[in-house]
C-alpha cells in the first residue's frame, strides 16, 4: 500500500517535472520570438527614415513628386543623377573634408590637454583634486546656447570668424571637460605598482606617465576620440553662428544650407548626403561599441 | 649625467611641479573660452549691445523686463519644459527596452546594432532633414500609408498644426536620443556581476521579476545619470526644432535655445538673446547639482 503510493507519487512527480520542463521550454521559445520581434521592430523604427531616404535618393523627379505613387518602390527607373549632383554641383566633398580636418585637430587638441590634466587630478598629489575634477566636469554643463552669443564676439575679436579655425578653437571647450572626467576613471584603474616599478627602474614620473600609463589607458583614449569626433560631426549651433562662406562649412551646416535654397529642397541629394554620412559613422561606431561601453563603464561608473 | 639632465629629471619627478603644470593647459583653455564668454554673456544680458551697434552700455534689467513682457518668451519656456519632460520620459522607457535587446545574444546582432545606432550617429542636421522629408506636407510616406489604408482622407500636415508639430519634434528628438541612452544603460547592465544574474536564474526568477528586483535597482544610478545628462542636453538643444519647424507654426514649437538664437543671431539683438540664454542658467544649475549628487552616489560603489 505504502509502496504503491510512493510509486504513484514518483510517477506524478516525474510528470510534473516533465510538465515544468516543457513549460520552461515554451517560455524560452516565446522569449526568443519576442526578442526577435522586438529587435526587428527597433531596427525598423530606427532605420525607417534612412531606408526611405535611400529609395528617395535614386528616384526621378516625376516619380518622387507624384503623391499617388507608392513612395516605397520605384515607379520609374532609378537614376543616379541626384547623387552625382551632390558631388558635382555642391561642396559636399569640401564639407566632408572640413569635418574630417576639424575633427582630427579637435581630437588631437583634446587629448593633448586632457591626458595630462586627468593624470594630474587622478594620480599626482594635487591639492583640491576631486573638487577641481568636479569643477571641470561642471564646465560641460554650461550649454552652448548660453555661450554662443558671447563666443561669437570672442571669435570676432580673435579674427577667426568664417574660418574652420573658429571651430577648432571652440569645440575643445566641450570635449575637454568630458574627456578629463572620463580619463580620470581610466588612470585610477591603472595599478599604482606598475608606475612605481617603472620609476624604480629609472623612469622619471613624466616618462612613466608617457610610456606606461598612457598605453594602458588606450580604451579611454578611444572613447575620447569617438566622443570628440562625433561632436565635431554633429555640432550645429556654433557652426551656424560662426561660419558663412561655403568653403569653410562642415557637413552639418553645409548640407542643409546648400541643398535647401529658399523654398527649393533638393530632396534626393539631401537624402543621399544623409546616407553617405550616416552609414560610415554608424559602421565605425558598431565596431567600436564594445570598446566604448568598456570605456564608459570604467570612466563613469568607477570614476 | 650632466647637471642639466639631473635637474630636468628631478623636475620631471617632482609632483608639486608636475601636477599644476599638467593641469595648466586645461585650466587656461576653460578660463579663456568658457569662463570669460560666460561672464561676457551675463554682461551682455544687462547691456544694449546689438550686431549693428556693438558699443557696451549698461541698461540694468531692461532686457529681462522686455523678455518677461514678451508672450513668446513664456510660450518658449513652457514648450522647453514640455519638450524636455515628455521626451525624457519616453527616452527612459524606450532606452531601457533597447538596452535589453542589445545585451541579448542572438543571430544578426551586429546588423541590429548597426541599424539602431543610426539615429544617434547621424549628425542631427542631416537626420532632421531626413525626418523633414518623412513628415512632408504632400509627399509624406506616413500619410501615403494612412491614406492607402483608408484611415485619413487628406494629408495630416504633421508640422503645420500646433500640437502635431510639437509631437513630431518630441518624437524625432526621442528617436535620436534613445540609442545613446540605451548604450549608457547597456554599460550599466554589463557591469552587473554574472553571479547575481545566475543566482536569480537558479531561484527561478522570471523575466519581469528579474527586471524589477535585480536589473532595475542595480542600474538605477546609471539610468539616473543618463537621464539627467539627456535632460540637460534636451533642455539646451535646438537642432531638431531649428531644422524641422524653425519654432513654428506661430511659435508653437519655439524653445528657449531656438528663441535665443533667433533674437541674438537672427535679428542681431545680442543683448536680448543673451538675456534669454542667461535665464536658462539657474535652471541648468539645479540640474547640474542633481547630476553631481548621483555621480557622488555612484562613486560609493
Amino acid at each position: 500500500m505504502a509502496v504503491a503510493t510512493r510509486e504513484r507519487l514518483a510517477v506524478a512527480d516525474s510528470a510534473h517535472v516533465e510538465q515544468t520542463r516543457r513549460r520552461a521550454a515554451t517560455r524560452h521559445r516565446l522569449g526568443r520570438v519576442g526578442l526577435y520581434l522586438a529587435a526587428i521592430g527597433a531596427s525598423l523604427a530606427a532605420a525607417l527614415p534612412f531606408v526611405w531616404g535611400t529609395i528617395t535618393a535614386f528616384k526621378e523627379d516625376a516619380d518622387l513628386y507624384n503623391s499617388e505613387n507608392n513612395p516605397f518602390v520605384f515607379n520609374l527607373d532609378p537614376t543616379t543623377e541626384h547623387v552625382s549632383f551632390l558631388f558635382s554641383d555642391t561642396g559636399f566633398l569640401t564639407f566632408a573634408g572640413n569635418t574630417l580636418w576639424v575633427g582630427l585637430v579637435v581630437c588631437a587638441l583634446t587629448l593633448a590637454v586632457s591626458l595630462p590634466a586627468a593624470y594630474s587630478l587622478a594620480r599626482l598629489n594635487m591639492p583640491w583634486a576631486s573638487a577641481l575634477g568636479i569643477a571641470i566636469f561642471f564646465v560641460y554643463l554650461v550649454p552652448p546656447t548660453l555661450l554662443f552669443i558671447s563666443i561669437t564676439r570672442v571669435v570676432a575679436i580673435l579674427g577667426l570668424q568664417d574660418s574652420t579655425w573658429s571651430l577648432v578653437a571652440i569645440y575643445p571647450t566641450i570635449t575637454i571637460p568630458v574627456s578629463v572626467w572620463l580619463l580620470i576613471g581610466f588612470f585610477k584603474a591603472v595599478p599604482r605598482d606598475l608606475e612605481e616599478q617603472a620609476m624604480v627602474d629609472g623612469y622619471s614620473r613624466l616618462a612613466a606617465f608617457l610610456r606606461i600609463v598612457i598605453p594602458l589607458a588606450l580604451p579611454g583614449i578611444v572613447a575620447v576620440v569617438v566622443f570628440a569626433f562625433t561632436l565635431t560631426a554633429h555640432e550645429f549651433i556654433y557652426a551656424l553662428a560662426f561660419i558663412s562662406p561655403s568653403d569653410a562649412k562642415t557637413i552639418s551646416i553645409g548640407v542643409p544650407t546648400e541643398l535647401i535654397r529658399g523654398d527649393v529642397f533638393f530632396w534626393q541629394s539631401l537624402q543621399a548626403a544623409a546616407i553617405l554620412v550616416a552609414v560610415p559613422i554608424a559602421f565605425a561606431f558598431t565596431l567600436l561599441l564594445e570598446r566604448f561601453i568598456t570605456g564608459f563603464t570604467m570612466g563613469a561608473v568607477k570614476g | 649625467m650632466t647637471p642639466l639632465q639631473g635637474r630636468t629629471s628631478k623636475l620631471a619627478d617632482r609632483e608639486g611641479f608636475l601636477a599644476p603644470l599638467f593641469l595648466l593647459p586645461a585650466v587656461i583653455y576653460i578660463i579663456a573660452l568658457v569662463a570669460f564668454p560666460l561672464v561676457l554673456a551675463i554682461a551682455f544680458a544687462f547691456s544694449d549691445v546689438t550686431v549693428g551697434n556693438p558699443s557696451f552700455d549698461w541698461v540694468g534689467f531692461d532686457n529681462f523686463q522686455a523678455i518677461f513682457d514678451d508672450p513668446v518668451f513664456w510660450r518658449s519656456l513652457r514648450n522647453t519644459v514640455i519638450f524636455t519632460v515628455i521626451s525624457m520620459l519616453l527616452v527612459i522607457v524606450l532606452a531601457k527596452a533597447l538596452a535589453m535587446i542589445l545585451i541579448a545574444d542572438f543571430r544578426g546582432k551586429w546588423i541590429v546594432r548597426f541599424l539602431v545606432l543610426l539615429p544617434w550617429t547621424t549628425p542631427i542636421a542631416l537626420s532632421a532633414v531626413a525626418w523633414l522629408w518623412m513628415l512632408d506636407s504632400v509627399y509624406s510616406p506616413i500619410d501615403w500609408v494612412l491614406r492607402s489604408l483608408g484611415f485619413i482622407e487628406s494629408n495630416v500636415y504633421w508640422l503645420g498644426k500646433d500640437t502635431l508639430a510639437m509631437a513630431s519634434v518630441i518624437a524625432v528628438h526621442t528617436w535620436r536620443i534613445v540609442p545613446l541612452a540605451a548604450v549608457i544603460i547597456l554599460a550599466g547592465l554589463i557591469s552587473i556581476p554574472d553571479d547575481i544574474k545566475d543566482a536569480a536564474k537558479i531561484d527561478g526568477a522570471g523575466f519581469w521579476r528579474t527586471l524589477f528586483e535585480i536589473t532595475l535597482p542595480l542600474t538605477l544610478p546609471v539610468i539616473a545619470v543618463a537621464t539627467l545628462f539627456g535632460a540637460v542636453l534636451t533642455f539646451t538643444d535646438m537642432g531638431v526644432v531649428y531644422i524641422l519647424t524653425r519654432g513654428g507654426p506661430e511659435n508653437a514649437t519655439q524653445v528657449l535655445p531656438s528663441y535665443a538664437f533667433l533674437k541674438g543671431i537672427g535679428s542681431g539683438d545680442l543683448a536680448q538673446g543673451a538675456a534669454i540664454a542667461v535665464f536658462l542658467f539657474p535652471l541648468m544649475l539645479a540640474a547640474a547639482v542633481a547630476i553631481l549628487r548621483s555621480v557622488r552616489k555612484m562613486e560609493t560603489f
